[in-house]
């Protein structure tokens, strides 16, 4: 079934649009991730235009981690106040992105931007993530793990304005966090993802947080800056479009709810290991397109450049 | 989806007839399309595009041995959530005095032309080992959308003259730039726009597909694609003699979203803000609903 988008102004396959944010929101139900980094460079592939693919990306991605956030409140396993503190450096960041990103808009140059920062970003979490759960694997497959201190103290430490979060049993100084929810902010606004996959390391390795708190306040931090971002998008750049977010948000819930159930009878181990393969699979994509001489060496945007 | 053109039909029939009817017995009944009077080629200067001089050299006034008269099946298009493209019939007749002339035969041509809109054209270039975008060239008006449909091959109907003075060719149709242009190479730019807007079916030339019977009624069936933007569109339909323009008729064609599409595309202009937040709200409920909806799913 054939579908006019308003804001696009192309007409597009509805199913296709609705399988599509289903395999997405499976994965994000599977991994614990918002899905975005996946929906944004689809859309493209499929012709939305760059700059509307980025702004109804990031609606998607409220979306999905709302539903989330929802799940973990009941749990109490959000520590909100550090989501508050990570929530002003998004904003900040977020902001700052949405200007950048209107900027390169004019010089024509967003898709390089939004390529290279997926290529970089893609590239390193993938890495990091298949070495950490391959050597998780062959530790389960050895003998018990050995005992981790609750946290290490770093030079994270030791930077002044300190601040207690109870829910993480931290304290420590804001600074960090303010800077993780400032890159992620910025991020969610050139990429037009959640930024969980930069958030959760963050979190676990650069804060020191408790890893049954992480997710939840990272859901949070998330649904917050991308709610913010497309808010931004709409108001900037009009570019957000309602009736694709609709069609891929109705895909993407459902199958975010299927992928939890499923999720829960996979090894998590088994699963990293698969998801760091699917992040490498997509980096390698776009950094072969980048890479590679492209079939047309002329592109056309509609408008004033 | 053939709802747009099945009522398309209808008013060909009728009005085929009726200007069969009108052709045969000669007369000249005013075939009321309104305003259609064609203005014997005073106003032959086509100028898709406002700047540029009048031109001043056609000759003055005199009854056309042949007229056009044209209809269209629809003259406006409504773009609803579901459109997919919608088929335009143009058919017509020619008014004459006198009998058929004898010597070259009659041609017809239509063209229907999109909005014009500023295109920004860019090019790659391999730059460190990856390939950006670096040089732009800015084209002041170019159509979003530009078909041309003839009863013949468009090289033996028109002469090159005739072709520019009217601007029928897509690459003639496309013309002016925006500012200084600060590229050498300039025609590679617009080349690569007419190239790839004719790959996406944007541009087209379609040679043959209007009939034309017995030299003096003609049909022709545009097909515009789902990709359209808004605005009015111009039809054209030229009688061509000898290489020569005999006579055109212009009419316009309305492309408007209507119902819930003009909706969202006005709030998103004009109530940005508003519109976001029922962007995220529309986003909060789908999230709460599906993690409400999966639990009890589960619970039962």
């Amino acid at each position: 079934m054939q579908i006019y988008l308003p804001i696009a102004e192309v007409s597009v396959d509805a199913f296709m649009l609705v399988a599509l944010g289903g395999v997405v929101g499976l994965m994000s139900g599977l991994f614990g991730v918002g899905g975005g980094f996946l929906i944004t460079p689809l859309l493209f592939f499929i012709g939305i235009p760059p700059a509307i693919a980025v702004a109804t990306g990031a609606n998607q991605v409220v979306a999905s981690s709302f539903s989330g956030v929802l799940a973990h409140l009941k749990r109490k396993t959000v520590d909100v106040r550090m989501g508050v503190v990570l929530l002003i450096g998004g904003i900040a960041g977020s902001a700052l992105g949405v200007g950048v990103f209107v900027l390169l808009r004019r010089w024509g140059q967003v898709e390089l931007v939004v390529q290279l920062s997926y290529v970089v970003f893609l590239g390193f979490i993938g890495l990091t993530m298949l070495r950490e759960s391959l050597g998780a694997l062959r530790a389960s497959r050895a003998a018990a793990p050995p005992r981790r201190r609750l946290h290490a103290h770093s030079w994270v430490h030791r930077l002044p304005w300190k601040m207690k979060f109870r829910a993480s049993g931290l304290y420590i100084s804001v600074i960090p966090p303010l800077l993780v929810g400032l890159a992620v902010g910025v991020l969610a606004a050139i990429m037009g993802v959640g930024g969980g996959f930069i958030m959760v390391p963050a979190m676990i390795y650069l804060l020191g947080m408790p890893t049954k708190v992480v997710i939840g306040t990272s859901l949070f931090q998330i649904a917050a800056v991308s709610a913010f971002t497309t808010l931004m998008h709409a108001v900037s750049s009009n570019t957000v479009d309602i009736m694709l977010a609709v069609l891929l948000i109705v895909g993407g819930v459902i199958g975010a709810q299927v992928g939890t159930q499923w999720g829960a009878k996979l090894r998590a181990e088994q699963l990293r290991v698969l998801l760091a393969l699917l992040v490498l699979a997509v980096c390698g994509k776009l950094a072969f397109d980048l890479v590679a001489r492209p079939d047309d060496l002329y592109s056309l945007a509609r408008g004033q450049g | 989806m053939t709802g747009p053109d099945a009522p398309a039909r209808g008013p060909w029939r009728g009005a085929a007839r009726l200007a069969l009817v009108a052709a045969l017995a000669g007369a000249a009944p005013a075939m009321a399309q309104d305003g259609a009077s064609p203005a014997a080629g005073a106003q032959a200067a086509d100028t898709p595009v406002p700047p540029g001089p009048t031109r001043t050299t056609i000759p003055a006034p005199r009854p056309p041995a042949e007229e056009v008269v044209a209809g269209l099946s629809q003259d406006d298009v409504a773009i609803t959530t579901s459109f997919d493209g919608s088929q335009i019939l143009i058919y017509g007749a020619v008014k004459r005095q006198t009998p058929i002339p004898a010597g070259p035969g009659l041609g017809v041509i239509v063209t229907v032309e999109g909005p014009s809109q500023p295109v920004t054209v860019r090019r790659k270039e391999r730059r460190a080992g990856i390939w950006i975008n670096a040089e732009q060239l800015e084209i002041g008006a170019a159509p979003d959308f530009y078909v041309v449909a003839t009863s013949a091959p468009l090289d033996t109907l028109l002469t090159p003259e005739s072709d520019t003075q009217y601007r029928i060719s897509p690459a003639l149709a496309v013309r002016s730039f925006a500012g200084p242009v600060e590229i050498e190479d300039a025609t590679a730019f617009t080349e690569a726009l007419l190239r790839l807007r004719t790959e996406q079916g944007r541009y087209r030339v379609d040679e043959g597909t209007v009939r034309v019977v017995e030299e003096t009624l003609f049909r022709a069936d545009v097909t515009l694609p789902s990709n359209l933007i808004e605005g009015t569109y111009k039809a054209r339909i030229l009688l061509v003699r000898g290489g020569r323009v005999v006579d055109v008729h212009r009419a316009p064609i309305e492309v408007r979203k209507v119902g819930l599409e003009l909706w969202l595309y006005r709030l998103s202009l004009e109530q940005p803000f508003w519109y976001g937040l029922m962007s995220l709200a529309i986003a909060m409920v789908a999230g709460w609903a599906a993690s409400t909806a999966f639990r009890a799913l589960r619970r039962t």
